[in-house]
């Protein structure tokens, strides 16, 4: 295989930073620490082991939850993000770099801050149920629900899912769909017929970078689930940082996590028919 | 409709952004006819096909289809289909998908969509081409593509935006008369737009010379280019001596400093006109006795005929001659009264 020399420093790259953690982390999950027999107190030698593998099983509520979640607020970032990637795409120049701004502005902010903002506003004594105390409704249930860390979710993945979309529909041209007018096609059919095929490459971009940091992530399910919706990444978080303290556990859960994704993302990838991915836009 | 008229346009006028793009235009198509707006950029004849096709609102005016007013008509309820400039086909689809998008929409059958797809192919020369993906294809196919997906729906009239701006020469004859065939094989009217003078005299039955938002002149080629109603015409539609010449009575003109014989009449004694001349009209004669005569400047090979710039009287005059003289050479030139074109005036340069 001939590579360009230009490509050997991200080569390097590429395996510092990607290759070599992956392998450490398959090492950890892979191994465990016993005590050395006859040694000192403390004393540790590392064997091999898919003890951790087998023991992600018991987790499986956990993985269910998670990856039901994550689905879920895919799926409804993508209903509504769908319309405003669409509107924003056949805006005129200021107009569609004011709501690309608009989109993006919240990014800038810190992600926790954002999350405790949802806290503030979905608490039982937040603004939200103090609006409706108003007219002597609630106080609602709100925080600690399964359905706020849906709104978590795609309240912060949101951008992810516009602008996929939004970039691959920019490149849909204003004549194309003058073209199916002029062969008889009213609105509903230039959208199914026309609109809808050509901006599939972006919609599975979006679901993919939606769904993947949703079904690993741990700040927002411990922020605005409570202690009740704990979820893999939680759980893996527990095994470095937390009591559970396991850091072998911890890299077999990421390891079977990463499969079930990369299984999920296949899945997905094989409806439709294997058009080229062109609507990355990292 | 003992008129004829397909299409008819009644005072249309459009602005945008508070500039008028179009002026009051008057028009009618008859039925079978292939009509060729031509014009410079900006003179608003694409403008003017787009109001046929649904796509531009009218700001004043009407327009009627088969003597129908269908201002408010969408697009997609138009008898009409457009080949776009830059042919616009799906590319999500293939080549026979592409031809089949409006057969399906308007539910034709099966069965029948297949027939219609078949002979459409065979009609552009595409059979075999079913199945390629249209990104794939030339830019000539891709055009004849887009023919097919607009004439398989059977229009009445086939709207044509500059749909061979993008070819290369030769592929720009082949085209024009693949597309004269089309348009007498299928008995349907034609209304074509493009920038390209020749263009526009090999195919049309009727062309319309606009500029600046208005029509300039409407008529067959020959009259277009032989009887150009002023100046502008006379020079888009071919290269013109345009000189400036004084009508001395019907008959007679001078200009040069020599006056000629000529078959227009009608002007004022002694007013100001514009003569205009065709480069191949001007003939190359001895210089003893010639009404004109001149230094050869230039002399640039054509193909067919030299171009030759030959100053005389201040002015340089363009010839087209088969025969070429050497540069530095004096030349006689004569001038027959039927080569003389006696044109008004125009206000604006």
């Amino acid at each position: 295989m001939k590579t360009k020399a230009t490509a050997f420093p991200y080569t390097i790259w590429m395996v510092i930073f990607i290759v070599v953690p992956l392998l450490l982390v398959a090492y950890f999950a892979f191994t465990a620490q016993v005590p050395v027999e006859g040694g000192l107190a403390g004393e540790t030698r590392t064997v091999f082991t898919i003890d951790n593998i087998s023991q992600v099983g018991k987790f499986a509520p956990v993985l269910t939850r998670s990856i039901t979640l994550a689905a879920i607020a895919t799926v409804i970032c993508l209903i509504i993000c769908y319309p405003i990637a669409y509107i924003i795409s056949r805006g005129g120049g200021v107009y569609q770099r004011t709501l690309l701004m608009l989109v993006m502005l919240p990014m800038w902010m810190n992600f926790l801050l954002r999350t405790y903002a949802w806290m503030t506003l979905l608490e039982k004594n937040g603004l939200i149920n103090r609006f409706f105390g108003l007219f002597g409704l609630g106080p609602f249930e709100m925080i600690n629900t399964g359905g706020a860390v849906v709104l978590g979710m795609v309240y912060n993945y949101m951008p992810f899912m516009i602008l996929p979309l939004y970039s691959i529909m920019t490149k849909i041209e204003v004549t194309t769909i003058e073209a199916a007018r002029d062969l008889g096609a009213d609105g509903l059919h230039v959208f199914l017929r026309v609109i809808l095929p050509l901006s599939i490459p972006g919609v599975k971009t979006g679901i993919t970078m939606v769904f993947v940091p949703a079904v690993s992530t741990f700040i927002i399910s411990r922020m605005l689930g409570g202690g009740g919706y704990l979820l893999i990444g939680d759980l893996i978080d527990l095994q470095f940082l937390g009591n559970a303290y396991n850091p072998n556990l911890g890299a077999a859960i990421s390891i079977v996590l990463m499969v079930l994704i990369l299984l999920c993302m296949s899945i997905f990838n094989q409806f439709g028919d294997e058009e080229e991915m062109e609507g990355t836009l990292l | 409709m003992k008129d004829n008229n397909i299409i008819s346009l009644k005072n249309i006028a459009v602005d945008y952004d508070g500039e008028r793009v179009l002026n009051g235009i008057n028009l009618d198509i008859r039925d079978k006819e292939f009509v060729t707006f031509l014009g410079p950029s900006g003179c608003g004849k694409t403008t003017t096909l787009r109001i046929i096709g649904g796509f531009v609102d009218a700001s004043e005016g009407d327009v009627f289809f088969e003597g129908e007013r269908i201002n408010d008509l969408p697009p997609h309820k138009r008898k009409v289909n457009t080949v776009f400039q830059k042919y616009a086909l799906f590319p999500h689809l293939n080549v026979y998908e592409n031809i089949e998008f409006g057969l399906k929409i308007s539910g034709v059958e099966q069965a029948e969509r297949q027939t219609r797809i078949r002979e459409m192919l065979e009609l552009v020369n595409l059979t075999g081409f079913e199945s390629r993906n249209v990104n794939q294809l030339s830019g000539g196919q891709q055009q004849r593509v887009a023919i097919a997906r607009a004439l398989v729906n059977h229009p009445k009239v086939l709207l044509l935006d500059e749909p061979l701006g993008a070819l290369d020469l030769k592929l720009r004859k082949e085209m024009q008369t693949e597309l004269k065939r089309i348009q007498q094989s299928m008995e349907i009217t034609f209304v074509y737009v493009t920038h390209d003078q020749e263009e526009a005299l090999t195919m049309s039955d009727t062309v319309i010379v606009m500029k600046d938002g208005n029509i300039l002149q409407t008529g067959t080629p020959q009259d277009i280019y032989n009887e150009p109603i002023n100046a502008f015409v006379a020079d888009f539609i071919g290269e013109s001596n345009i000189i400036d010449g004084v009508m001395l009575r019907d008959y007679r003109v001078e200009f040069a400093g020599v006056q000629f014989d000529c078959v227009d009449a009608g002007f004022g004694i002694d007013e100001d006109v514009e003569v205009v001349i065709r480069p191949e009209d001007i003939k190359v004669v001895d210089p003893e006795g010639a009404p004109i005569v001149g230094v050869v400047e230039s002399v640039i090979f054509k193909g067919v005929h030299y171009e030759m710039t030959v100053g005389a009287h201040g002015f340089q005059w363009m010839i087209h001659s088969t025969l070429s003289e050497e540069e530095g050479t004096k030349i006689g030139m004569n001038i027959l009264p039927n080569d003389i074109h006696i044109m008004r005036r125009t206000e604006e340069a």
